[in-house]
């Protein structure tokens, strides 16, 4: 334990946390937990409680909602405590009140008052620590009350004020762009803020400097252009950081402020991107970094990675690409899953730039592909994805589909269904195969699926190849047909799917006379009685069996209905879906028809004919003329009639709101051009079946009772329409579920109110595809792989295998000698405890307890807190030897050059460069840890006194954590 | 924004330390917290310590008996959050000296401390350990 002074803890309190440390299970964790909440409820509300009780009630209250258990009951006691004047008891309310509220609570109210006067405070650790707040819980509306002040704080004396000040704005920048923007007046054109920002980039104080690349950050992301007068700044900066010009406080395992190192790089990859004379500033740069970065430390290669990030965001610079390869292939060589995972990840970055790149490393990428490793396997998915082409679509689309068959992960399966799709439909070298990939996709992971997918498929099947080849495009059908049949069999489909099967069952079934007309509906009746709770599935089948049947009665065969399908045909007239029942009553009407009526409802494959829409409803013009001739009101369009529709309109979008809010604090928001209001299918289902008797009754003419749905689903149709043309062959442009609604699919299988079916545009772009098969070798099974997948010779292969294979070695080597170094991350628990370095103190070794029976726990108490007392008195004096009030002297060890001299004008000083070299870094750390005769003896004392026995309850807890 | 979450996590799965930068509710987070746990608790030590959840990837480090995960956006650099976890824990030895798990749950309020200095917005703010430690080594002094 190190010091303990003014962190005062209860018996009752070490109590808690025992019980909590040694619960064996989460029942045990949650009783604890349960009467703990019920002994606060009974203790915080008592009067006169000293303030460091309460401060630990508020920490009990945290533990409770960190077990996940409401504290909901405390959350006042903690606005309270901010109140407080002991800057200890006042961070700990401010603590507490972060982690329970969110920025719309109501009690946030009580708290701005403080937060406004601690910012005012002469001690700038309150001022932090209220600025702290600010960062978590001040929203839109809180904002102008923190600003002004805020703003001044950019310039206050502290470097740490000045760091959070800066954050704070981030944060309201990110809550509120244009209000921040606002409120600092427009002068000259050049925000306040954002000026002060850039002063700050030039802080003297590297982690006030470094702050501000958060927010620049993020301006930059949005706006590039505006910022490019800054490309020599950060390339200065970064130049700075590289040559190790900033305080030693900042390395990290002797590189130089890694982190800062990170963040300029991934402002410059934005400032240099597709900005060639930005690009040519960085270079030097970037290839120093390059030159001199560790490579055999983790944070050295994170930097690293961040280079090859920033290369291959640049514009292009053949020096530079060949350095970023180099640390691709020296990551995809190493035995470390971590870096072979960057490697990959950096490959993919690469690979849009130099293509090439990929083949040395093919062998590489077919183990990380192969490998158990979930995440590696993603990684290297994610890379395939990129690297698709028409020649090895069909390889990466299988082995996709076989990895998404067997993962549970619904999440991951919805992501890589869509690529699957994605990929072919922009790559696929036949139909045939572009079906048959389809069919896959929606039998394992149907429901995942958009349901633009299915309505792509079908207006392929329906479309053909577009190539006015018909004999192709009825294989196509007939093959499509024959399977979907076969599919049929399996168990429990998924509902997308089967009303894809139902589609095209019902459009081409029949169509090459392979399949008589009773086998096709049978299929259809044991669909709708198999999946008899899916009402849009049953729907389907129904219009579907519509169809067969109008076919039939159009080419003069005499219709009889199976026994399954009439009682199914009873049983729907009679169904609570208004859908169903007026489907039945359709194909009842239909069956009666003679064969021309019929044959002019439903022809035959028509489902991609133009159907013209009178939208003016032209045909009623005489019966219009005659009403109104007899003296019937004209009708008022209904922009011209007032109320009735804006209040429908109204509740619309009250009730969208209504679920996600209940009471707006919040100004209201200008109205959105286009509402994405879910709509229940039941509902435009109804609205759609209005029209059906009477063909040219469009749903957009007949809109008086739910005006804004019908529009809606009208845009959403208009788009749709627009997406299947361009997706299917197009650039990679498919978005993931916009809308979901129903409304389009059923249009295009309602027969009848085929108003849009399929549009028939035939503009569509084919590439030339290379139908080159891969090339099948008797070779092994991962060089046919490698060369399916990149296309290359298996002579050139066997070299770079051999190459992989020895290199391997020697990385193991490699990375052998780094093993103490990295020991605690890898060891297990069992070699942990076996290898124990002898140096450490740990109490779990059972030499220590055996001494404990042996002493009286109360008089060990006492001389607990009389250890403590002089603990945490010798450690203060050991921190007053080195702090001085003034913070600037902890940089003791850094020339005052640096410390005074503004950044960039520090750069040309040449007597300020006496930083490398230094490696005391890890020194002083080493000499706190070890053999510490007052830790020992405190931490031997505790346990004691908790009666804890480390080695049979819980050891770990006592373990430390840096071995 | 970078950092969604910082959790440390015992070998049992219980949590000892949770601080979110985005606002889930209570619910959120146990199920959140379950499912991550049970997640990276069921990996070997030779394979990545990133994993893919949801829309997060959690870069994940285990000293001892207790598991570091940290939660980021899908462009975070994993291996600089994994070098910002040492950090951590470095940081944390510096003031407890030989920290163990028992160390952070006596001082929940220190831990987190630590943290409001180290990262804001989600983002990394301060390496610099005395820069971290200075203001609770000052409110230590003070009360």
């Amino acid at each position: 334990m190190g010091s303990q002074g003014g962190f005062y803890q209860s018996k009752e309190f070490l109590d808690l946390v025992k019980s909590i440390g040694e619960a064996r299970s989460k029942a045990e964790e949650d009783r604890i937990v349960l009467s703990e909440i019920e002994t606060l409820k009974r203790r915080i509300s008592e009067p006169d409680i000293p303030k460091r009780k309460m401060k630990e009630y508020i920490i009990r209250l945290v533990y409770v909602e960190m077990l996940g258990h409401d504290a909901s009951f405390g959350y006042i006691h903690a606005v309270k405590m901010t109140h407080d004047d002991s800057l200890l008891v006042k961070r700990t309310g401010y603590l507490a009140v972060t982690l329970f509220l969110n920025e719309d609570h109501d009690l946030i109210i009580l708290i701005v008052n403080t937060i406004q006067k601690d910012l005012k405070s002469d001690n700038y650790l309150v001022v932090c620590a209220a600025l702290n707040v600010v960062c978590k819980l001040i929203n839109e509306e809180t904002i102008p009350a923190m600003l002004p002040q805020v703003v001044e704080l950019l310039v206050h004396p502290k470097e740490a004020v000045r760091k959070k000040a800066i954050m704070a704005l981030h944060r309201f920048y990110h809550k509120s762009p244009s209000s921040v923007s606002h409120l600092v007046s427009n002068f000259r054109k050049v925000h306040i803020m954002w000026l002060h920002l850039f002063q700050r980039l030039c802080d003297n104080d590297p982690g006030v400097m470094g702050a501000t690349l958060c927010p620049l950050f993020d301006l930059i992301t949005k706006d590039v252009n505006s910022y490019k007068d800054l490309v020599i700044s950060f390339v200065s900066i970064l130049k700075q950081v590289a040559e190790r010009r900033l305080p030693k406080a900042y390395d990290y395992h002797q590189m130089p402020a890694p982190f800062i190192q990170i963040k300029l790089l991934k402002i410059l990859a934005l400032l240099g991107s597709g900005d060639k004379q930005a690009s040519e500033d960085m270079y030097t740069v970037v290839g120093d970094i390059f030159r001199k970065c560790d490579s055999s430390s983790n944070i050295g290669n994170a930097v690293l990675y961040e280079c090859i990030c920033c290369v291959s965001s640049i514009y292009p610079n053949p020096k530079l690409l060949e350095s970023a390869a180099d640390v691709i292939s020296r990551f995809l060589k190493s035995d470390s899953h971590n870096l072979k995972y960057m490697g990959i990840d950096a490959l993919s970055r690469l690979i849009k730039i130099s293509p090439e790149i990929a083949e040395q490393h093919q062998l590489a990428v077919i183990d990380c592909l192969e490998d158990p490793d979930d995440t590696l396997k993603r990684k290297t998915f994610e890379l395939l994805y990129k690297m698709t082409k028409s020649t090895n679509v069909e390889v990466i689309v299988d082995r996709m589909i076989d990895y998404m068959i067997r993962i549970n992960d619904n999440h991951y399966k919805t992501e890589i269904a869509s690529r699957c799709v994605e990929l072919a439909e922009q790559f696929a070298p036949s139909n045939q195969w572009f079906i048959q990939t389809m069919n896959k996709v929606f039998e394992h992971a149907g429901d995942l699926v958009n349901i633009k997918v299915a309505h792509n498929l079908m207006r392929l099947i329906a479309e053909g190849f577009g190539e006015d080849d018909d004999t192709a495009d009825s294989q196509l059908r007939s093959s499509a047909v024959e399977s979907y049949l076969r599919i049929l069999g399996e168990p429990k489909l998924p509902s997308v799917f089967l009303r894809v099967i139902c589609w095209v069952l019902g459009e081409y079934g029949t169509a090459d006379g392979k399949f008589s007309a009773s086998y096709i509906t049978g299929k259809l009746c044991d669909v709708a009685e198999a999946y008899s709770n899916d009402e849009t599935v049953k729907a389907y089948a129904v219009t579907a069996l519509m169809k067969i049947y109008a076919f039939e009665i159009a080419s003069g065969k005499k219709v009889d209905m199976l026994p399954e399908c009439q009682t199914l045909m009873e049983e729907l007239l009679a169904s609570h879906s208004t859908d169903l029942q007026q489907r039945a009553y359709e194909l009842q009407v239909v069956i009666g028809l003679d064969a021309h009526a019929v044959d002019c409802i439903m022809p035959s494959d028509a489902s991609c004919e133009d159907i013209e829409v009178d939208k003016g409803l032209s045909f009623l013009d005489g019966y219009i003329q005659e009403s109104i001739e007899k003296g019937a009101q004209p009708y008022i369009p209904e922009s011209e009639r007032s109320g009735i529709l804006n209040i429908s309109n109204f509740r619309n979008q009250d009730h969208n709101e209504a679920s996600s809010h209940s009471l707006r604090f919040e100004a209201y928001e200008l109205p959105k051009p286009t509402m994405q209001s879910r709509i229940p299918p039941a509902s435009l289902a109804s609205t759609e079946l209005v029209p059906v008797p009477e063909p040219m009754y469009p749903r957009e003419s007949y809109q008086t009772p739910v005006p804004s749905v019908s529009l809606d689903a009208g845009s959403s149709e208009l788009k749709l329409r627009l997406d299947g043309v361009q997706k299917k062959w197009g650039r990679p442009t498919y978005s993931p579920a916009t809308s979901t609604s129903n409304s389009t699919l059923q249009k295009t299988v309602n027969g009848i109110t085929q108003v849009d079916g399929a549009s028939t545009s035939n503009s569509r772009t084919r590439e030339t595809y290379d139908s080159r098969k891969p090339q099948i070798e008797i070779s092994p099974e991962k060089q046919k792989l490698a060369a399916s997948l990149f296309g290359g010779s298996s002579k050139t292969e066997k070299r770079p295998a051999a190459v992989h294979k020895i290199s391997k070695a020697s990385s193991h080597v490699m990375e052998k000698s780094h093993v103490p170094k990295y020991s605690m991350e890898v060891a297990s628990e069992k070699t942990a405890s076996v290898q124990q370095p002898p140096d450490l103190l740990d109490l779990g070794e059972p030499t220590v307890t055996s001494t404990s029976p042996l002493v009286d726990p109360f008089k060990q108490l006492e001389g607990l807190l009389d250890t403590t007392q002089v603990a945490s008195a010798v450690n203060h004096g050991s921190i007053a030897a080195i702090e001085s009030p003034d913070m600037m002297t902890l940089y003791a060890d850094t020339p005052a050059a640096i410390r005074n001299s503004d950044l960039l004008s520090g750069l040309s000083n040449p007597s300020i460069i006496n930083m490398p070299g230094d490696t005391t870094t890890t020194q002083p750390m080493q000499s706190s840890k070890g053999p510490n005769l007052k830790d020992s003896l405190e931490r031997d004392a505790l346990v004691r006194q908790m009666g804890v026995t480390p080695s049979s309850q819980n050891p770990n807890l006592f373990k430390d954590l840096l071995g | 924004m970078g950092i969604r979450f910082i959790l440390m996590v015992n070998k049992q799965g219980q949590t000892r330390l949770a601080q979110y930068y985005e606002w889930l509710t209570l619910e959120e987070r146990r199920a959140l917290e379950g499912e991550i746990v049970r997640k990276c608790l069921a990996r070997t030590e030779q394979q990545c310590s990133f994993v893919e959840h949801r829309n997060y990837k959690i870069v994940y480090r285990r000293y001892a008996s207790l598991f570091f995960l940290v939660g980021v956006d899908n462009d975070e650099n994993e291996l600089a959050i994994l070098e910002f976890i040492h950090l951590l824990v470095e940081t944390m030895d510096r003031h407890f000296g030989n920290v163990c798990e028992l160390d952070i749950m006596f001082h929940l309020e220190k831990a987190h401390f630590m943290l409001e200095e180290m990262v804001m917005n989600g983002s990394v703010v301060e390496t610099s350990k005395a820069n971290i430690l200075t203001p609770i080594q000052l409110m230590d002094k003070a009360s």
